[in-house]
């Protein structure tokens, strides 16, 4: 389990250009965190940074276990699940091939009950191609509930869903803080959780 | 690494370069025209006859494609370990340069095998590495200029240099077995007299000033746009 | 299922079902083996000698075709990503790849050579070791394009830059393997053919040994922006 996640001075640049600097924060177990900001400040650039894809041009990240103290970027990345703006649906693929595709590569078949949380259990034998924007934004969340990480690090959740998809963000995201997981998401919209917010 | 990368700034590397290149540039001419000289002055071979006059501008050119090679692949080493720009802007500058050596090592081994072989082009060991060798680098090239992002170019061809430098030693061997193979013809220059050295190593010294001097002049305009457009750039938010 | 099985199947899984997997590798192979004696007449004994080398190249091509989208369709999905995050390490992702498009290009090539040879005229020692090498060389043919295909993954038309990078780095691969044939042709089959044969089995051994590593690596640096 992770207790927290710091961000201590990070800074940001891309080309020669700066996005941001001396940012620190800290989200502890069960917190959330909204990142906001116009477009272009940086909110996708520090979500791939928290990730690891992006090594900070100064700071570090810190993430806090019972155990240890993890520092590795490739070792932050296994306590992380990733909801880009891109859902990483092929559209050959039936959306139940697809979800045991990551629940597989995260090493269990996926729960037999998680295309039914999302509401996308009818669709199990679609491919992938037919899915609605909405619908593959949904498979992603089932991904992201069978991938069982306990930070998230959420790139706009609320984007292309409808009200009752909205909705079931919220509810994920609420449960997923009450379990004691920690979510860190770029928005334009409150999250609803009383979280705290990053303005960049 | 510290020393290094104190001169390996750009501002340090404008006035460092800016004092060496006129000698360079100098050197690099005065060794190419005594090498010139000493060239058509000396006797001709007892076999080759004057066609041997083609082996001082051939040997150098093939010596440096190889040597502007192994430049590139340190400077791609430095810019993936340290992440140095300056060692990336080295090594896109070096490319062309090297890919000409290489060019013009192909063009006078071709003269060189007409009257010696009676044919223009044989499919020789040396000649078909270096026709490979020019390949890789307008691959190399290539890459540079069909990723638009700056930074990710910069990377990708230091990777596909060091994948190269790796590669390029079993493809002259694999080309060397397979000549063997087809018992095709080989430069056999055998001993070199020793009237020819001196006008080979002024010549060898001449073709290596000339890339430093070539590679410094490319780096610096290299530099200098970048800050061309930096200030535009400026200018125009 | 390991991660690295459940990459290899997905990957022959959409292979097989975009395009038809490998029927347009191998049509494009018989099209090329077509086309020469086309080109050169229909000589048998001058097509039995350029075989070996005809079938190498026209394998290597055809490889090529699909190796462009090895990581692109999923570094433009998003799916690198995940698989960044999963717990298969790049390396071993780069390598599940590069057996996946092995699979489903370089082994059919291989198994439709002895066909193309036939047609060629190859006696049946030589098309047994045109077989066998390129058994043991397409590896190599993957391994190295899949470095190709990650330095272009962020390209969009990286298919026409990726022959450029690659093939002067398989000139070994062509050489050996089709030298192979060329030794068993002269009747050096004894010790020269197996000979050809070692070096092509090193050279192979040694690309996808270590092209996972430079291919992750260059994936990597990709993700990052």
């Amino acid at each position: 389990m992770i207790s927290s996640l710091t961000a201590e001075k990070l800074a940001c640049t891309r080309g020669d250009r700066k996005l941001f600097d001396g940012l620190s924060f800290r989200v502890s177990a069960g917190q959330a965190l909204a990142v906001e900001g116009a477009n272009g400040a940086g909110k996708t650039s520090l979500l791939r940074m928290l990730a690891g894809f992006l090594a900070p041009a100064a700071g570090r990240i810190v993430l806090k276990s019972a155990q240890a103290e993890i520092h590795e970027s490739e070792e932050r990345g296994k306590a992380i699940g990733w909801l880009g703006h891109q859902d990483g649906l092929k559209p050959q693929l039936t959306v139940r091939e697809q979800l045991d595709f990551f629940a597989r590569l995260h090493g269990a078949p996926a729960e037999a009950g998680v295309l039914k949380q999302v509401g996308l259990e009818r669709q199990a034998e679609l491919p992938c191609r037919y899915l609605s924007a909405g619908q593959r934004r949904r498979l992603a969340l089932a991904r992201l509930l069978a991938s069982d990480r306990p930070v998230w690090l959420l790139d706009e959740p609320f984007a292309a869903l409808d009200a009752s998809g909205q909705a079931l963000v919220a509810q994920l995201m609420a449960r997923h803080c009450g379990h004691g997981g920690i979510i860190i998401a770029a928005t334009h919209e409150p999250l609803g959780l009383g979280n705290e917010s990053l303005k960049l | 690494m510290q020393f290094l990368f104190r001169y390996a700034n750009p501002a340090n590397f404008m006035r460092l370069s800016g004092a060496v290149l006129p000698f360079t540039a100098i050197g690099a001419a005065l060794a190419l025209a005594t090498g010139l000289y000493l060239s058509f002055s000396v006797p001709p071979d007892y076999q080759q006859g004057a066609t041997v006059k083609i082996l001082f501008l051939h040997v150098p050119a093939a010596t440096m494609a190889m040597g502007v090679y192994v430049a590139i692949a340190i400077c791609s080493f430095l810019s993936l370990v340290w992440r140095h720009p300056l060692s990336d802007t080295a090594a896109r500058a070096a490319a062309p340069l090297g890919a000409m050596f290489t060019v013009v090592g192909l063009i006078t081994g071709a003269l060189w095998g007409k009257p010696m072989w009676g044919t223009y082009w044989v499919w020789d060991g040396r000649l078909t590495s270096f026709l490979l060798l020019l390949f890789i680098y307008l691959g190399y090239m290539a890459l540079w200029n069909a990723i638009e992002d700056e930074v990710r170019a910069a990377r990708a061809a230091a990777i596909l240099a060091l994948v190269g430098a790796v590669n390029i030693p079993i493809i002259k061997f694999s080309v060397e077995w397979w000549n063997t193979l087809h018992q095709g013809e080989t430069i056999t220059t055998g001993k070199l007299a020793s009237v020819y050295v001196a006008p080979l190593l002024t010549m060898m010294l001449g073709y290596a000033l000339l890339f430093v001097t070539l590679w410094m002049m490319r780096i610096r305009t290299a530099i200098l746009e970048r800050r061309a457009r930096n200030l535009m750039q400026g200018a125009a938010s | 299922m390991s991660p690295f099985v459940t990459l290899l199947t997905r990957d022959l899984r959409l292979a097989a079902r975009s395009g038809g997997g490998a029927a347009l590798a191998l049509s494009f192979f018989a099209l090329v083996a077509t086309l020469v004696p086309l080109g050169v007449g229909a000589d048998l004994k001058l097509l039995a000698r350029v075989a070996g080398g005809i079938l190498w190249v026209g394998a290597v091509l055809s490889a090529l075709l699909s190796l462009d989208r090895l990581f692109q369709g999923d570094y433009e999905d998003g799916s690198l990503e995940i698989i960044a995050l999963s717990p298969l390490a790049l390396e071993a992702a780069a390598l599940a790849k590069i057996a996946a498009h092995w699979l489903s290009t370089g082994l059919p090539l291989t198994l439709l050579s002895p066909l193309l040879a036939l047609m060629f005229n190859l006696d049946p020692a030589s098309t047994l070791t045109l077989f066998l090498s390129l058994l043991i060389g397409t590896p190599a043919v993957s391994a190295v394009g899949a470095i190709g295909a990650s330095l272009t993954l962020s390209l969009k038309r990286g298919g026409l830059i990726l022959p450029l990078i690659v093939l002067p780095l398989l000139a070994p691969a062509v050489i050996f393997g089709a030298g192979a044939v060329a030794q068993v042709q002269d009747g050096l089959a004894g010790g020269g053919g197996l000979g050809a044969l070692g070096l092509l089995a090193a050279f192979s051994f040694a690309a996808v040994l270590l092209s996972p590593f430079a291919a992750a690596y260059s994936v990597r640096l990709n993700l990052d922006g």
